[in-house]
């Protein structure tokens, strides 16, 4: 036996990173544009996509990745509202990783779509490390979950270029204070977007659509370009 | 939580660099993760025990160097440790910022053991 000393150097996440890499070619050579919405158990994010379907299907072509630690329920809901939805158990995987969404896009042909929404599985650490190929991390917290959530979970926060906060509608009986939110935010990432919304009284809605068209328009025209 | 992620995917490393230099076994493996990647030590050394069972890597110690979060201001060049995940510079006070150290997950080397060159 020899004893060695072998230097390596090594991303320890580089498989995903390569299947992301993979993903968001398929993505751009088909010009669509993906995002990928993260946030903790609740915040409300099948309703977002509940309300982004009702709001967006008639003029934007689009699929839904449901990721999910068990069960159905979140892709038969968006399936409901008339949109192609695959879902992904992690089966106790606490977040998506690229390989998964690669084996999901089996089932969805790309060049029918101008818009795919990956829903990752809800929690606020893990997703913020493996990349799917999306362009965007857009993140969601509700205003029930506290105010000091940027400052514990600054990752997610780091990496998201929107963020949305969702149940404004119930600020009036709760003690959250969405300046704080914006203040720690705007702390970690500044250039982060900041929508307030409800998505039970569509509250602010409009501007996330007009976002989201937006970044459609720019994808397909970046494609058109290439 | 995602430590057993982790764990996999630095298991597969570890056995592609086995093959790759002729280790019999591996002894110790030395990350660098970055304060910011979320992972505890404690959880990845737990998660690695588990995946490398019955493997060149059993038995292997995992030397954890944890690296702070450190930032490079876009504006003044200032680069600042990030206390209390306040990413605003020290010195000009802008928030246009770069990190430069803080979300590291790397394998930096590997000891271990080859078969004799005479064997």
């Amino acid at each position: 036996m020899a004893e060695v000393k072998v230097p390596v150097v090594r991303n320890i996440l580089q498989a995903n990173e390569r299947l992301a890499a993979a993903n968001r070619k398929r993505f751009d050579d088909a010009g669509i544009f993906v995002f990928n919405l993260m946030s903790s158990p609740g915040a409300g994010k099948t309703s977002l996509l509940e309300r982004t379907v009702e709001g967006l299907a008639d003029r934007v072509k689009m699929a839904v990745i449901e990721g999910d630690l068990q069960c159905s329920f979140d892709a038969e809901r968006i399936q409901k509202k008339g949109v192609q939805a695959v879902q992904i158990n992690t089966e106790g995987g606490c977040h998506l990783d690229g390989n998964m969404i690669q084996i999901a896009l089996e089932s969805l042909d790309l060049n029918e779509l101008e818009l795919l929404i990956i829903e990752n599985v809800g929690n606020l650490v893990c997703p913020a490390e493996f990349n799917l190929g999306e362009h965007e991390k857009v993140m969601m917290l509700s205003v029930t979950e506290g105010d000091d959530k940027p400052s514990k979970y600054p990752l997610m926060f780091q990496l998201s270029s929107l963020l949305l906060i969702n149940k404004v509608d119930l600020l009036p009986y709760i003690d959250c204070d969405v300046e704080k939110i914006r203040q720690r935010a705007r702390q970690i990432n500044a250039k982060q977007e900041i929508y307030e919304i409800s998505c039970r009284t569509g509250e602010g809605l409009p501007a996330w659509f007009s976002w989201l068209e937006q970044k459609v328009r720019e994808t397909k025209q970046t494609r058109q370009q290439n | 939580m995602h430590e057993l992620a982790i764990a996999e995917s630095l298991m597969a490393i570890v056995a592609e660099e086995g093959r790759r230099h002729d280790l019999q076994k591996v002894t110790i493996i030395r990350l660098q993760i970055g304060s910011m990647a979320g992972v505890i030590p404690e959880a990845l050394t737990f998660s690695f025990q588990m995946v490398s069972q019955n493997t060149i890597a059993s038995g292997a110690v995992l030397e954890i160097e944890t690296v702070p979060v450190v930032a490079e201001c876009t504006e003044c060049g200032q680069r600042f440790q990030v206390v209390d995940q306040v990413f605003v510079c020290a010195r000009c006070g802008k928030s246009e910022i770069k990190l430069a150290s803080g979300r590291e997950l790397s394998l930096v080397n590997l000891e271990g053991e080859t078969r004799d060159g005479d064997g």
